[in-house]
């Protein structure tokens, strides 16, 4: 392989890669605005301007050398860009010799003369790319005393884009964006010289479901979400890394939280899993139902009275045994959820087997044809069904399906329905009827929905956002979530993501009444619940759950919170050998801490 | 160890021991005093106007076309007391964003004047007013409404910012 030198340190890299490439499998930066991993080579942007040399050599081949022996080394007399020169054996550049310094400061200074000095109202102010070279890459002073360029703002893009032709420093990576990777080639550079801007095809809009990767693959600010805009600074906002809900791609997420409450998602680079995107689906459904309409705290339904009842978490753990012991083993049936951990799904297959002795344990398959597409989307929206299959949440000998369920409770063959993290009602109309005809149903919800309404017994659970986890992805990979906002019982503690605001808030501030809610996650009910039945379990937090699943589960042997955080996510079977994490470890910008 | 030699009383001559001397010195300063110039104020009455560089608390400016404020939120990251809440939207106007929150805590705020020395709109400012009472916690947490007070009556203080910051 060519051994090149960057900034005298030798690395080895693949012939075929290009310098830039090479820096930053090796933790090294050179500044650049256009180019992007996972998008063709544009070369327009001219940031990554670089000084390269290459050994010279005699008329006869042979290398020259000097006195000391070392290659004499001629370079190029024209700076070259980073993003476009392969590398070729005992190349040598310098990114930041004087003449690199002084031509990256140039074109610095030149996209900053029509840039309009907007970061008050911007919203990429703080994790901005030009803002961050502004201050590493560029002279600190402009020379540029006549009037800028304006150039229309707030275009409508589509459904999810706004975008600002002033902010914009073409790049054309949301170009080359729409046409390599979200294959809607609508977008093109048109005008010249600084009157240049983007515009879309006319009678088209940018609409794709991918769309809005673009505001992050945007070095500045001129493609904003029509979601988002304007809610928060990003500084006042803490960011957990979590994975997407959405469906069993599993694609890793930022979640953006101020006080409290969820304002965005973001992708979050896996190359295993999502490389840098994710759907637009999963940044806009999948945080409301955090924020909004939960169950607070357990509740109960009396005999003879309709009104629900808030109760102590004793008094409900208390109410479902009751419940429980009242009724056979096979007349209890369990519905499990694909959206259940897996430390959640191993408590319940537990709960099931050997607390209640019941065979009759199933989750509905959510399944959505229309959905799925060949870049991240899947056909299957639950989001760990790999991690619950695994684990053995299906019926066992002599149990009973989902599918046979409606006719067994209409016999009367099962009277209990347990029901964890599952909407049943809204599944089919014959398990809405079978939840109507159950003589006890009792619900984990984290929502209020149709089989809340039905049920006798309510256990407030906890959303993704607010627990400690990991899923199983269609790909087989387990792969770790951090709880991103506080409940009741849950303050924030060391380790969790804070802002600034969340460290120093005092109980009369405004700012920190963002509501906490009275929630527990699944397994700790399951937990409480089977200690009233006679049966305790030594767990504590989730990490001590996901070691007794490593250990009993053959699959997840070797795995540990750390590793699944050390190699973002090891595959089933894979945790004593974990395959090593890709070496490109690229971040375009982000908010810097 | 007691320190019988050199004492105070010893080393005092037999004037200084009477007392009455001094007294009389005293009672002189105070006779000067009352024949000079008066600086204590009868307060509520008479009121004291502070100089453009005075810093009491700080508010929001309003010029003709409205609020200046554009919510970037700068105020409120520098505050060292963490005593300013802003909640941005967008607006129709030329420049997107408005503050549709604006909340100083005055409870917090500790003069320090940070907000208006970072503000990229010269959209808060110290303004004169020293007179900072509230009957309870709620009511020190002033709003938009109060905090907005017309650019006429901050002639002062932004002229002293022109020359000076």
């Amino acid at each position: 392989m060519p051994v090149i030198t960057i900034d005298g340190r030798h690395i080895e890299v693949p012939a075929g890669k290009t310098i830039i490439e090479a820096a930053y499998e090796n933790g090294m930066q050179i500044p650049h605005f256009c180019w992007h991993p996972a998008l063709s080579v544009a070369g327009n942007c001219r940031m990554c301007l670089v000084e390269v040399g290459m050994p010279k050599r005699r008329p006869d081949g042979s290398i020259e050398v000097d006195k000391d022996g070392q290659p004499v080394i001629a370079f190029f007399p024209k700076l070259q860009i980073a993003c476009a020169t392969p590398v070729a054996d005992g190349m040598v550049v310098h990114t930041k010799s004087e003449r690199a310094v002084w031509a990256q400061e140039a074109v610095m200074e030149f996209l900053l003369i029509n840039h309009p000095l907007d970061c008050p109202i911007c919203d990429e102010a703080g994790q901005c790319k030009l803002q961050e070279y502004a201050f590493r890459h560029s002279r600190g002073v402009s020379r540029f005393t006549e009037e800028k360029v304006h150039k229309p703002k707030r275009i409508i893009w589509g459904p999810t884009i706004v975008f600002d032709a002033e902010r914009c420093i073409l790049c054309s990576r949301c170009i080359r964006f729409a046409d390599e990777v979200a294959k809607q080639p609508v977008l093109t550079f048109v005008e010249r010289n600084d009157h240049v801007t983007i515009e879309l095809y006319p009678g088209t809009e940018f609409d794709n479901p991918y769309s809005m990767n673009v505001i992050e693959l945007c070095p500045v600010g001129a493609l904003t979400s029509r979601d988002f805009r304007f809610q928060a600074r990003v500084w006042e906002m803490s960011f957990t890394d979590s994975i997407c809900p959405g469906c069993a791609r599993g694609c890793n997420i930022r979640i953006g939280v101020r006080n409290n409450e969820i304002l965005r998602l973001e992708p979050r680079r896996n190359l295993r899993v999502n490389q840098y995107w994710m759907c637009d689906e999963g940044r806009l459904t999948q945080y409301g139902f955090v924020n909004y309409n939960r169950v607070d705290g357990p509740w109960l339904r009396r005999v003879g009275t309709e009104k629900p009842e808030s109760v102590s978490w004793e008094e409900a753990y208390e109410a479902v045994a009751a419940a429980l012991r009242r009724y056979k083993p096979t007349e209890i049936a369990i519905v499990g959820s694909g959206r259940l951990t897996n430390e959640d799904a191993y408590a319940l297959v537990r709960f099931a087997r050997m607390v209640l002795k019941t065979p009759h344990i199933d989750f509905p398959r959510r399944e959505d044809p229309y959905f799925e597409d060949d870049l991240l989307r899947c056909r299957d929206r639950n989001p760990n069904t790999t991690g619950v299959l695994e684990i053995g949440l299906k019926p066992g000998a002599g149990g009973t399906s989902l599918s046979e369920l409606p006719q067994k409770v209409r016999y009367g063959a099962i009277r209990v329905l347990y029901v964890v993290e599952e909407d049943l009602a809204s599944v089919s109309p014959e398990l809405r009827q079978a939840l109507e005809e159950a003589e006890v149903v009792i619900v984990h919800a984290t929502n209020h929905n149709e089989t809340t309404k039905r049920a006798h017994i309510v256990l407030a659970a906890t959303t993704y956002a607010e627990l400690e986890g990991t899923y199983t992805n269609i790909r087989r990979y387990v792969q770790l979530l951090r709880p991103a906002i506080a409940t009741r019982e849950r303050e924030r503690y060391m380790g969790m993501q804070m802002s600034r605001w969340d460290k120093f808030g005092a109980w009369n501030d405004r700012w920190t009444h963002g509501p906490r809610r009275n929630c527990r996650q699944t397994w700790q009910h399951l937990k409480e619940i089977a200690r009233i039945l006679g049966t305790s379990w030594k767990w504590h937090r989730s990490e001590d759950v996901f070691r007794e699943l490593a250990q009993e589960v053959p699959s997840f042997s070797g795995m540990t919170y750390e590793l699944l955080e050390a190699y973002q996510g090891v595959a089933l079977g894979r945790g004593l050998a974990p395959e090593p994490v890709p070496t490109m470890q690229y971040e375009s910008h982000v908010l810097k801490p | 160890m007691n320190v019988t030699q050199n004492t105070e009383a010893q080393r005092m001559s037999f004037w200084e021991k009477l007392y009455l001397p001094a007294i009389v010195q005293g009672l002189g300063v105070t006779l000067r005093q009352m024949f000079r110039p008066k600086f204590t104020r009868q307060y509520p009455e008479e009121r004291w106007e502070p100089l453009g560089s005075y810093r009491g608390s700080p508010v929001l400016v309003l010029d003709e076309d409205g609020e200046r404020c554009v919510a970037c939120g700068l105020c409120s990251r520098v505050c060292p007391a963490l005593a300013i809440e802003v909640q941005a939207a967008e607006t129709e106007r030329e420049k997107e964003r408005y503050p549709v929150k604006f909340e100083i805590n005055m409870l917090r705020c500790i003069y320090c004047g940070y907000c208006e020395e970072v503000c990229p709109e010269e959209a808060i400012v110290m303004s004169k007013d020293y007179e900072l009472v509230f009957e309870d916690r709620e009511s020190a947490i002033l709003g938009k409404e109060q905090l907005l007070v017309p650019i006429e009556k901050l002639q002062d203080r932004l002229e002293f910012l022109r020359r000076y910051k």
